[in-house]
């Protein structure tokens, strides 16, 4: 698995090209974006359709502390951090005002909240400039190690590693490391408590589970995680502009832990992964495929592509409704 | 000596008075029956005890301090357990889980603790998983640990919810109708159970609509009629009160 793991950077590169490995690096990202609202949603089942607002934060942290926006240059291993921090804040700002809602509710006014951080970061270039507006940051520092960056190739051996894979590597072992924070929370106090506020929330109020608090962890751990992904986001495009975080990123991500596998970690990264690739497959193979079978572009590809996703999504709710990879339990009782 | 002492609760759902100045006392280690016909208002009598429900009026003090009622979480941690008359499990966690998670309350390990795995966590996790074992054992559905709560038959989703109730360390400990749907020998096998209940100390206070079992297992009993408490006496005088068999006239119990 390791081994696979380390050499799928070269065959994607080599067989694929730089395009593709820019794919693999996105979808590590979306992987990381998927399991931390899978903590909201999945486990506490707070339905979330701002998420994308925490990963915006991330982003914006990571590139107002290293750009030549305000002229500060630190260090990627000091933002992330910070990032995480910031994002969890706006967690628990999502949170306190929305404890009592659930369901729809909850979800629209999730909904208003990404849009409104969208709106901030689109507006507060006046009076005074913190966020450049919708023209974003760019020059941003990208990422580097031990003095590296990770913009740039390296020599191993003779064998020249593009930066590309750099990133890839560095996405990795955070992605690695966010799956066993996810899988260690999960198997605790704390993610007990998710699930039986999930399964119901006065029997879990009656248990002694102090409700305000742990639903207010849960916004803030899947908001850090957010952050994580985002300041790497950042360093990672060099650029950031509120463009990249509407609405449509953060049903993406929804989609991702619906469609894996709510609550399940394994079925969760299986949908960030098909989510972030098979689109990224039909915008290339759409215009081939269709001059060779028609000799001509009958269907812009864009659209193509959101007609198979929406097509996919209606066959995976009819006929795998608690998703692609769900919990063994799930899965029994879904059969019934 | 009095565990806990409710002193002129009320409550009300808009037209309804639910509740009206009711006030009872209940001692420690006895088994006190709360009963009444449908709508009487014992429901609604253990959602404001437990706070689940704010009250309009009264006060309680159990334990010798007033409890806040408000916050349920608190309640609990005070030391008063309850079911509910319509099951409420955590349907998609196995049996073992929902008693663990009855354990939140008297444990504390956060989130570092379980990122890091910290030998604190480790051993709280590990205590935490004995002693559900345990109380499954207890309450007679060790065999069933692994299987989802939804999947267990009534009596043993009813087992696993006092199970679970047991978790949190309660002095007092409220069941609401716990023989509700159950046949002749479930109704037993819970007699037995919470026989069990009071030699090992613990206090009970029991709705329930089946009279016999109410009568042959209380120490003491209430009655509610119509959100007030119209008796409070032993089983056999509450039986023989004339407003209490008023009450129950016309009303399928007996
Ligand atoms: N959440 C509620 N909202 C409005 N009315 C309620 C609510 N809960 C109970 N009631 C009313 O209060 C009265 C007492 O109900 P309840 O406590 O459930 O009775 P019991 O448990 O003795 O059968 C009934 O008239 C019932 O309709
Ligand atoms: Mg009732």
């Amino acid at each position: 698995m390791a081994l696979f793991l380390a050499v799928t950077p070269f065959v994607v590169g080599a067989a694929l090209g730089n395009a593709w490995l820019r794919v693999l690096d996105f979808a590590l990202l979306y992987i990381m974006l998927a399991l931390g609202l899978n903590i909201v949603v999945g486990f506490a089942g707070l339905l979330d359709l701002g998420y994308i607002a925490f990963y915006a934060v991330g982003a914006y942290t990571y590139a107002l502390l290293a750009s030549p926006h305000f002229g500060l240059h630190w260090p990627a291993w000091a933002i992330l951090p910070i990032g995480a921090l910031v994002a969890g804040i706006f967690g628990v700002l999502l949170g306190a005002p929305t404890l009592r809602l659930r369901g729809d509710y909850l979800a629209i006014v999730t909904l208003g909240f990404g849009e409104i951080i969208r709106i901030f970061m689109n507006n507060l270039n006046a009076p005074i400039n913190i966020t450049n507006g919708p023209k974003g940051i760019a020059r941003i520092d990208p990422i580097s190690i031990g003095g590296h960056s990770l913009s740039k190739s390296i020599d191993v051996f003779g064998i020249t590693v593009p930066g590309l894979t750099l990133y890839y590597y560095l996405f990795l072992v955070l992605t690695v490391l966010i799956v066993i924070v996810g899988i260690r929370l999960q198997n605790s106090r704390i993610g007990r408590a998710w699930v039986a506020i999930r399964e119901d929330e006065v029997a879990a109020k009656a248990c002694g589970i102090d409700t305000r608090n742990v639903k207010l962890l849960a916004f803030a751990m899947g908001a850090s995680f957010g952050g994580v992904a985002g300041g790497l986001f950042a360093g990672f495009q060099e650029f950031v502009s509120p463009e990249s975080f509407g609405l449509m990123e953060s049903i993406m991500v929804l989609c991702m832990v619906v469609l894996g596998g709510m609550g399940h970690i394994p079925g969760v990264i299986l949908g960030g992964l098909l989510l972030a690739v098979l689109p990224e497959a039909f915008r290339h193979g759409a215009v081939p495929m269709q001059n060779w079978a028609f000799g001509k572009v009958l269907i812009d590809p864009e659209n193509l592509r959101m007609l198979l996703f929406g097509l996919a999504l209606i066959l995976v709710m009819l006929y795998k409704p608690a998703g692609l990879w769900p919990e063994k339990q799930h899965r029994l009782e879904m059969r019934k | 000596m009095s565990l806990l002492e409710a002193k002129n609760i009320g409550k009300r759902f808009g037209g309804v008075q639910a509740l009206k100045d009711v006030s009872l006392s209940i001692n420690s280690g006895e088994i006190y029956g709360l009963i009444g016909p449908n709508g009487a208002g014992k429901t609604t009598f253990f959602n404001v005890l437990t706070g689940l429900y704010p009250r309009d009026d009264g006060e309680v003090i159990f334990d010798g301090k007033p409890l806040e009622l408000g916050s349920p979480h608190k309640v609990t941690q005070a030391g008063i357990a309850r079911t509910f008359q319509n099951i409420r499990l955590f349907a998609h966690m196995t049996a073992r889980e929902n008693v663990m998670v009855g354990r939140h309350a008297r444990t504390k390990v956060g989130v570092v603790g379980a990122v890091f795995r910290s030998r604190a966590q480790r051993e709280e996790e590990a205590a935490i998983e004995r002693r559900a074992l345990e109380l499954l054992h207890y309450v007679g559905i060790a065999d069933r640990a692994s299987g989802l709560a939804k999947n267990l038959s009534y009596g043993d989703q009813r087992r696993l919810e006092i199970a679970r109730a047991l978790a949190t360390e309660p002095k007092l400990l409220a069941l609401d109708e716990p023989a509700a749907g159950m046949n002749a020998t479930e109704t037993a096998g819970l007699r037995t159970l919470i026989e069990g209940l009071r030699r090992d100390g613990l206090t009970v206070l029991l709705i329930e609509h089946d009279v016999k079992l109410v009568m042959g297992l209380c120490d003491r009993v209430a009655v509610l009629d119509y959100g007030e408490k119209i008796a409070e006496d032993v089983p056999d005088a509450v039986r023989n009160n004339p407003k209490v068999i008023e009450a129950y006239l016309g009303t399928s119990t007996s």
